[in-house]
């Protein structure tokens, strides 16, 4: 249990996706002009990242690792060159389900997220948490906890970001840094905050 | 030579390098470009990854775009790059194993870099092969060249170093320059690009945002309203 806790508190904060690992950045710049958009983006990206990511992990070890198809009775095949494919194909087709899911059953939901559904196919924070449970080879429950915890993070990064930025809209800023200039170098800010977290060893 | 370079191909060519850079304007694929450029070589070998992917897939999807039903556009396009990417991936592997380790997940997710989808579905699903993947090699070049200045001075400041090779010599070994750690460190590619683009609209002012508020100066010397 406690493994899972600090997985958990490490995917949150130590390697946040946004800040540390520059992730799904494009999205972070165009999408963090206010707090309730952020905010709306961020739960869409938290709930995709805690359903794609596990599945990722079952697809990956039940069909693509090197001898996972021995339970077919197939030895020697390694398809793990196929899980970029395969993780992007994942992502696609369960946003498109979560889409119909929520239009059927959460209209009231479908309102307030449909819009960022689309996006997030596209946003690299999803994919690079699904590679990021290959390369470090997670089992199931800490895909789980890994999926959850890095999509709060991001979640967290973008709302706090979109704070910074409407305060922001009040501040004198040179004309050559109006705008993306002074978000980057806010994102930068924000980032040496976040590294603040990265001497804590669980 | 000539007909090959005529007009319309050198403009996608060239407008992407500085009017129309895919990081500083259109602000895409950033995702992945600042993660590797601690270091010249990884930066370089990222660079080369991403124009050839989107060079060449905006050709493959620029040549059957007429073919394709719109409704599942996206997907069609997600594949081509996506087997792209597994070639370039695999070849990284092969012959390259130690960048390949270090640029770790980053070659996979050229797949999401909006700069591949976004000239696919921006450029490509509308102009002819050949101009499709000039203009894919032109925004490419352009990424390139954002990495390329990243990497220079987070390398050069950060660890003394250029490509490797020794250029301020270090004061550990008895030199004189001290290295400036936070140049490692992910938030320092923050502020490198944040004054590219401040250096880039200085250049060239048509690129400035509008303001959505305007300070109004006080006009009864400082503090007036205290």
């Amino acid at each position: 249990m406690e493994a899972y806790v600090s997985l958990f508190v490490k995917a949150v904060f130590i390697e946040n996706l946004a800040l540390s690992f520059f992730l799904g950045m494009c999205t972070f710049i165009a999408v963090s002009k206010k707090i309730s958009t952020a905010m709306g983006l961020g739960v869409a990206v938290m709930v995709v990242q805690a359903i794609t990511v596990p599945a990722n992990n079952i697809v990956y070890h039940t069909l693509l690792k090197e001898d996972a198809l021995s339970w077919m009775g197939i030895t020697g095949v390694d398809l793990s060159f196929l899980a970029l494919l395969s993780s992007i194909g994942m992502i696609a087709a369960l946003v498109q389900i979560l889409e119909m899911i929520l239009d059927k059953f959460f209209p009231a939901l479908y309102f307030a997220l449909g819009v960022f559904l689309p996006l997030i196919t596209v946003n690299c924070a999803i994919l690079g948490g699904s590679l990021f449970m290959i390369e470090r080879d997670y089992n199931f429950g800490e895909s789980v906890t890994y999926g959850i915890g890095s999509g709060l993070g991001w979640a967290l990064a973008i709302t706090v970001m979109a704070g910074v930025r409407e305060k922001l809209k009040y501040s004198d800023i040179p004309a050559g840094l109006q705008g993306l200039g002074i978000t980057f170098i806010t994102a930068g800010l924000m980032s040496l905050g976040f590294m603040a977290f990265s001497g804590i060893q669980l | 030579m000539s007909a090959v370079l005529n007009s319309e191909t050198k403009k996608v060519l060239t407008t992407p390098l500085v009017n129309d850079n895919p990081i500083t304007l259109q602000v895409l694929g950033i995702c992945s470009a600042l993660a590797v450029t601690s270091k010249m070589s990884t930066s370089l070998i990222m660079a080369l990854a991403l124009t050839l992917v989107t060079a060449f897939s905006s050709a493959a999807i620029s040549s059957i775009r007429n073919h394709i039903p719109g409704s599942i556009r996206i997907i069609v396009q997600m594949t081509i790059i996506a087997s792209l990417v597994i070639v370039v991936d695999q070849i990284l592997k092969a012959f390259a194993y130690e960048v390949s380790k270090q640029l770790s997940v980053f070659v996979g997710l050229i797949i999401t870099n909006c700069i591949v989808m976004g000239r696919a579905e921006g450029y490509a699903m509308k102009n002819p092969p050949i101009e499709s993947f000039m203009d894919g090699i032109g925004n490419g070049l352009g990424y390139s060249l954002i990495l390329i200045i990243v990497a220079f001075f987070r390398e050069t400041l950060g660890s003394g170093k250029l490509l490797g090779v020794e250029v301020f010599k270090l004061a550990k070994d008895g030199g004189w320059y001290d290295p400036n750690g936070l140049m490692l460190l992910p938030p320092s590619a923050f502020f490198i690009i944040g004054m590219i683009i401040w250096a880039v609209r200085q250049w060239k002012p048509e690129q400035v945002e509008k303001v959505d508020f305007k300070i109004m100066a006080i006009a009864h010397g400082e503090g007036g309203l205290h």
